[in-house]
């Protein structure tokens, strides 16, 4: 059973991938790449911000925090593999004055540690950035690690700011743009080699602002994230089958920008797919989906995400096509929509 | 005139055990305003809270945000009623509030909350939260080079929380000597006794060797809890501090003593005058 309305691309022959446990770094062959973006754009900002502490649960270097660690070790706090308390002394930090970033796999963050982070820092509200790595479907190690639900659960909760990066050039901006926003943030982070895409954009992030990154007459892609960097691609490869596609990149997932969505989705004669690396429960599409609705408007929509089930280990490049969430997969899915 | 909503601040020169029977005398008020509430919670750690405002903890009541003051952190939120007694007492909240106590629009909800009290420094209610806070306060003050302590008020059902060991841990890591904490031991949680519900003990053996100063005491014995909260304050070990409290639900009003015990203790609405008589029959300052 599946609620889904992807189509997954037809498997090609090819050689059996490796399943690569907690890769460093989701780049595509070749592509270029910027390295550990969040943890050199904390150092930098706290040069500036001394209130900012690093905190982690034993995850500092498969978060690029040991970067931040090395150049701030007294401004470093091991908190030991234990996401309530990190959660929790996160939220004592901030009141008194920190500006703690934690760090920690997004299932852990958003499942293990939720009562934690809903009570102790949403629901007081409290200054604290929580970045976490292993977004939706970026690991191939099963669901333990899988967090295809992350931002629907911190969506969901009052107070929170949701921001789903799309890539290095990106993620160098959202960090100072958390710290001056005072309150607690979500951001869906992007370790190790981070690809480099936006910056070929003329693009600068803005809070709560959705960004047009190209315009095209017959398809508008609404994506976040890593769909983002693939959504370009497929608008690149459409070109050539003289296939308009627009892309409206919203990268803060809550405020939700419902005017640029609004006036984008309103423009007639475009098909509407929301494009997300994230279960199609709760995350973007349906933020999207009831935007529209409640404001009366309704393209032709569709959804490209992750499968309401349990994912599958493997390969990321295999799941990625599996579950349609891959540049050839997504290609495939509008052009048959089409 | 209705005396017993008086509950204006005495001064500085009032014994402790009179802050106490004051507190007590609070929490029963806002107990007969709701007709209920965890009355047996609030007896059995008037003492504590007494000793905590009116000997231990540095504060100002006209401020309750004064960077100086020592932070208390009710982490088992249900004994809000307890604190909301002790905070009336200090000065910290109106004594003309007492009688909205878990009404609309009060700002003394049921359960503590954050931004609804003044002088109430977390949200409780979801249990084997404060701690962990708690350590995030002490290691904040540590940076801070700040001379101010963070004292915490937990339930020993709250045990049952992994959390709660995974703060522990954590606590004596990072030597948090400005840390106390204080486990009210009354035996009693939602589903019976908390010893029997999950078994905690030896506590005192557990903590210790988790690495923190530990003393345990009985929590209604006056003189005991002063000397308690002195010896925390001013052990030289580098660790943080826990004071294990063995409590009496009801403390105070002896028929609620001798009720059978119960985490939430019923009792009917003639029944609270009968207990603010009873405890004034056994004021002792």
């Amino acid at each position: 059973m599946s609620t889904v309305t992807t189509t997954g691309a037809a498997p090609a022959a090819k050689p059996r991938l490796k399943t690569s446990a907690m890769i460093a770094s989701i780049a595509a062959e070749g592509q270029r790449t910027r390295p550990a973006p969040f943890g050199h754009a904390l150092v930098e900002l706290a040069k500036q911000r001394p209130e900012i502490v690093g905190m982690t649960a034993d995850l500092g270097k498969y978060t690029d925090l040991h970067i931040f660690a090395q150049a701030h070790p007294d401004r470093f706090y091991q908190m030991g593999m234990a996401e309530q308390l990190l959660m929790g002394a996160a939220s004592g930090m901030a009141h008194e004055g920190m500006m703690p970033f934690v760090t920690t796999y997004a299932v852990f963050a958003s499942r293990r540690a939720y009562d934690f982070v809903h009570q102790t820092i949403a629901e007081e509200n409290r200054n604290v950035k929580i970045a976490c790595a292993l977004p939706g479907l970026t690991s191939g190690y099963g669901p333990s690690h899988q967090a295809a639900e992350d931002l629907a659960l911190m969506r969901a909760m009052p107070n929170m700011v949701v921001i789903d990066p799309c890539d290095a050039h990106e993620i160098e901006q959202v960090v100072p743009a958390m710290a001056a926003h005072n309150g607690p943030v979500y951001m869906r982070l992007l370790r190790g080699n981070v690809p480099l895409v936006l910056d070929e954009y003329d693009y600068k992030f803005e809070l709560g602002k959705a960004k047009l990154l190209r315009d095209g007459a017959e398809v508008l892609v609404i994506s976040s994230g890593i769909m983002t960097m693939r959504a370009l691609e497929v608008a690149q490869r459409l070109e050539a089958d003289k296939i308009g596609v627009a892309v409206l990149h919203v990268p803060t997932i809550k405020p939700l920008d419902t005017v640029a969505i609004l006036r984008e989705a309103g423009r007639t004669g475009r098909m509407v797919v929301v494009a997300e690396n994230h279960t199609v429960i709760g995350g973007l599409g349906e933020a999207v989906a009831g935007t529209l609705l409640r404001a009366g408007v309704a393209p032709v929509f569709r959804q490209i995400g992750l499968p309401d089930e349990f994912l599958k280990a493997g390969a990321l490049p295999t799941l990625h096509d599996l579950y349609g969430i891959s540049t050839d997969a997504m290609t495939a899915s509008i052009k048959g929509w089409l | 005139m209705d005396t017993r909503h008086d509950a204006t601040p005495l001064g500085h020169n009032v014994p402790i055990a009179e802050r106490a029977y004051r507190i007590r005398r609070n929490a029963l008020l806002m107990g007969e305003v709701q007709g209920q509430g965890y009355i047996g919670q609030a007896l059995d750690i008037a003492d504590v809270l007494a000793v905590s405002y009116f000997h231990a903890m540095r504060y100002r009541p006209e401020d309750p945000h004064w960077e100086e003051r020592d932070r208390f952190l009710l982490s088992n939120g249900h004994y809000a009623i307890a604190l909301y007694a002790a905070l009336i007492e200090a000065g910290i909240v109106p004594a003309e509030e007492l009688e909205t106590y878990g009404s609309d629009d009060s700002r003394l909800p049921m359960s503590g909350m954050a931004a609804y009290t003044p002088g109430m420094e977390m949200s409780g209610g979801s249990l084997g939260l404060g701690l962990g806070i708690a350590v995030g306060i002490g290691l904040g003050l540590k940076r801070k080079n700040s001379a101010s302590r963070v004292y915490t008020l937990c339930s020993d059902g709250e045990l049952d929380e992994g959390s709660v060991w995974e703060a522990i841990m954590s606590a004596a890591h990072y030597k948090l000597d400005n840390l106390i904490a204080i486990v009210d031991v009354n035996n009693q949680q939602a589903d019976g006794p908390s010893t029997q519900v999950m078994a905690f003990e030896p506590l005192v053996d557990k903590l210790e060797a988790f690495g923190w100063f530990v003393q345990r005491i009985d929590g209604n014995d006056m003189d005991a809890v002063v000397a308690a909260f002195d010896v925390a304050r001013s052990h030289p070990e580098p660790k943080p501090r826990m004071i294990v409290c063995d409590t009496k639900m009801g403390k105070g009003v002896p028929f609620l003593e001798a009720r059978e015990k119960n985490h939430f203790i019923r009792i009917d609405a003639h029944e609270w005058q009968q207990a603010l008589d009873a405890l004034d029959a056994g004021r002792t300052a």
